[in-house]
């Protein structure tokens, strides 16, 4: 089973998802997040899904599990780069991901958490 | 011209074998020429009945083909059609587990009729104790 | 059944033995047909390649040659339907190839051939309904793609801002346009970028349940990926049949003018605009 890596940048956690997610692999990751929030004391967590061509309702599941579990540990979470295929997808499946922030790109995610962008001086 | 990938009937017996089913839909659902949010629907589609199959029926397998129906316009209209099966304990109210926002494994339910409304064919044959076999058929627009 | 279409053999050789003959008898049929709109060289050409495969169609053991005839056939009146020919100009054009036989065989005096011609003649009709075949496939392919463009041209999605994306509706939406608007909206605020958009509606009569759902579906999905999507101009009948129809638009942000809803975005966005004094 694959892991995914979680980076962390300033104050804020990257997740930047590059395999075909397995449910394991997923609630991993969930365990994984929680731990690094509560030992770095990170204010945020972007998880980017730009290279992820689908979501179901199990990896949707796992974004507002985070969110919500970071928002007790006083971390913000926001999902970025979500494909508009996938979009229309998860809305027809009937998953609003209600509590889940979002934004267009990973740079737009950091400032939206109030983070210096990588990359960007 | 590329190679145009092989249908197949896969093993569904781990969570890795979920995401086999979904690659294979993927190649299938791409060679036949779908558009991408198309593409994604039945996907997405086939990922949740290959969880289902796993985690309530089971185990079991998933055929994936790719199918054609005549159209008026010139040629056949391509398609996916996918046959999850299993052996499991069956499903005992189908209209119960159709119904949204139903689910008996500690998720939201949007296993069943999520899956549905992401694809143009759906077809449930299920009777208590004797397994269940879910068939999927999406078309190219 | 080899060597039936073509007869037992009598038409084949005369087929070969006057090929110039029936040849230039043939085209000279044809070219009356289609006077000004294809060269005579161009018919030429074409007919000589179509009668050397029904030259040979009495040695085709495989069907090889029957194929190509087809195939050859097929192409013809796929380019003549692209020309504006009408489907029976296409077919007489093959069918001529009946006179241009019969006249040599009538020449030649051989019982024989004639007798061979009312199967000849079957054939050349079969080949006739396959131009036809072709001719009505092409042009619903025509067609088919005339509409495709016309779906391009009216669903435009345009930059009003930095950032602001707009696609200004006209006419009636059905469920296929509207899923093609929204498809391409989506992925042109990835591709520049842009956080905000606007739908408006001025320009659309009535909305049904479907396109009402769809425009939903898209502000839900817009909002997924991180972006903002304003609806505006909705008529009164339009916003009539939404409530009426007991679609939730819930939190969805909609404004009565394009400009208003413009404000808005360029206010979300951080923009403020002010006349200069």
């Amino acid at each position: 089973m694959d892991r995914v890596p979680i980076l962390k940048i300033g104050s804020v956690l990257l997740v930047s998802i590059q395999v075909d997610l397995q449910d394991q692999t997923v609630l991993a990751l969930q365990e994984d997040l929680a731990d690094r929030i509560v030992r770095t004391g990170a204010r945020g967590v972007v998880i980017d899904i730009t290279a992820v061509d689908i979501v179901d309702s199990f990896i949707g599941r796992m974004f507002a599990t985070i969110a919500s579990m970071s928002k007790l540990m006083d971390a913000e979470t926001v999902v970025v780069g979500m494909r508009p295929a996938v979009a229309i997808t998860l809305v027809e499946l009937g998953l609003s991901l209600g509590g889940v922030r979002t934004a267009l790109d990973l740079e737009k995610g950091m400032r939206l958490l109030g983070a210096p962008v990588p990359g960007v001086s | 011209m590329s190679r145009e990938p092989a249908g197949g009937e896969l093993p569904i017996a781990s969570h890795d074998d979920v995401v086999r089913v979904r690659q294979l839909a993927r190649s299938l659902a791409a060679a036949a020429g779908m558009s991408l949010v198309d593409q994604t629907k039945i996907v997405t589609a086939a990922s949740e009945l290959a969880r289902n199959t796993l985690v309530y029926g089971g185990g079991g397998t998933a055929r994936v083909e790719r199918v054609e129906r005549p159209s008026p316009r010139a040629g056949a209209r391509a398609g996916v059609r996918i046959v999850f099966s299993d052996d499991g304990p069956g499903i005992p109210d189908v209209d119960q587990a159709l119904a949204e926002g139903w689910t008996s494994g500690g998720g939201l339910g949007l296993g069943l009729p999520g899956a549905r409304r992401l694809v143009d064919e759906f077809d449930l044959d299920t009777e208590p104790g004797r397994g269940t076999t879910v068939t999927v058929t999406k078309w190219c627009r | 059944m080899s060597g039936g279409a073509g007869g037992e053999g009598r038409i084949a050789a005369l087929l070969g033995s006057r090929e110039e003959a029936v040849l230039d008898r043939w085209t000279a049929l044809v070219a009356e047909n289609v006077r000004g709109r294809l060269t005579e060289r161009e018919l030429r050409a074409e007919l000589t390649e179509l009668y050397g495969l029904l030259a040979r169609v009495h040695d085709d053991a495989d069907g090889t040659v029957r194929g190509e005839l087809r195939a050859a056939l097929a192409e013809m009146s796929r380019s003549r339907a692209r020309q504006g020919f009408s489907p029976s100009e296409t077919a007489v054009g093959v069918f001529a190839v009946k006179q241009a036989v019969l006249e040599a065989v009538e020449e030649s005096g051989d019982t024989e051939a004639y007798r061979e011609f009312a199967r000849f003649s079957a054939f050349v009709d079969d080949l006739g309904l396959v131009t036809f075949e072709t001719y009505a496939a092409e042009r619903e392919q025509v067609i088919a793609d005339q509409a495709e463009q016309l779906l391009e041209l009216s669903t435009p999605v345009v930059k009003l801002w930095d950032g602001i994306l707009g696609v200004p509706l006209v006419g009636t939406l059905d469920s296929a346009r509207t899923q093609i608007v929204m498809e391409s909206l989506l992925q042109m605020l990835v591709e520049t970028g842009s956080e905000h958009a606007v739908i408006d509606i001025t320009g659309v009569p009535a909305v049904d349940t479907e396109v009402a759902q769809h425009l939903l579906k898209t502000v839900m999905a817009a909002r997924l990926m991180g972006t903002d999507c304003v609806i505006s101009g909705i008529r009164p009948q339009i916003a009539q049949t939404i409530v009426g129809l007991g679609i939730e638009f819930g939190d969805i942000v909609t404004k009565a003018t394009l400009a208003d809803a413009l404000a808005y975005a360029l206010d979300r966005s951080g923009v403020s605009v002010v006349k200069a004094v």
